[in-house]
């Protein structure tokens, strides 16, 4: 297995921990609480603005402990840089994403024209925002294993 | 997807140039040599710069690295 598919492995891994870990945390934290109008607004508009460092910072902790442990494990050196065809699979992997999300912002749409609850709407695109994620990781470890 | 109407004989020229590893014909063309990889199984077609590049180490012309496989069917 090439460096890049088992980075993507792990991006994928840690993608779905971060976000389940702090999903749990959201929903234990504030499972009791009843949320109307603005502090709706104001309580969605939060949760999806922490989980943004807290993604970006775990990440970085993960993918540090990942390289660590993939020099002792196999004395591999990571590719210093991106080539063109780390570049190509990154642009497609990028569009597949981008896809997913549109998707899911369209469906968030849709649930406020059914006049579904705002926080339907909030939580489909949160979800899409997660799920165009590994959308993108998912076909970036596609597109390696199976060629552009 | 997958493999593409180009082939190459790339893992030959490597083993007939003083067995050059693929990490040594990455460094030369500036690529990772999962890229290397990649081009000798077929799963993914070089860009034109990087397939001159890759020919011009084996010094031979970029038609005895790469053949379009699919040639004859598209000018019929």
């Amino acid at each position: 297995m090439s460096y890049q598919e088992k980075k993507n492995i792990v991006s994928l891994i840690s993608t779905v921990l971060i976000f389940g870990f702090y999903c749990l945390y959201v929903y234990e934290r504030f499972k009791d609480t009843i949320l109307e109008g603005e502090a709706l607004f104001r309580f969605w508009g939060a949760v999806i603005l922490i989980l943004i460092p807290i993604t970006i910072v775990a990440k970085i902790i993960i993918e540090i402990i990942f390289i660590i442990i993939n020099r002792i494990a196999t004395r591999e050196v990571e590719p210093s840089f991106a080539d063109e065809l780390d570049k190509l699979i990154g642009l497609k992997a990028m569009r597949t994403s981008y896809f997913v999300f549109i998707l899911g912002f369209l469906l968030a749409m849709g649930a406020l024209v059914l006049q579904m609850p705002p926080a339907t709407m909030f939580i489909i695109l949160f979800l899409s925002g997660f799920v165009s994620e590994v959308a993108g990781i998912v076909s970036q470890l596609y597109l390696y294993r199976k060629g552009v | 997807m997958g493999q593409s109407h180009i082939s190459n004989n790339v893992r030959n020229l490597r083993f007939n140039h003083h067995e050059m590893t693929q990490q040594q014909l990455a460094d030369q063309v500036g690529v990772t040599r999962q890229t290397i990889v990649a081009i000798e199984k077929g799963k993914y077609s070089p860009s034109l710069e990087l397939a001159f590049r890759i020919a011009r180490v084996f010094k031979l012309p970029l038609e005895d690295v790469f053949t379009y496989e699919g040639a004859d069917s598209t000018n019929k």
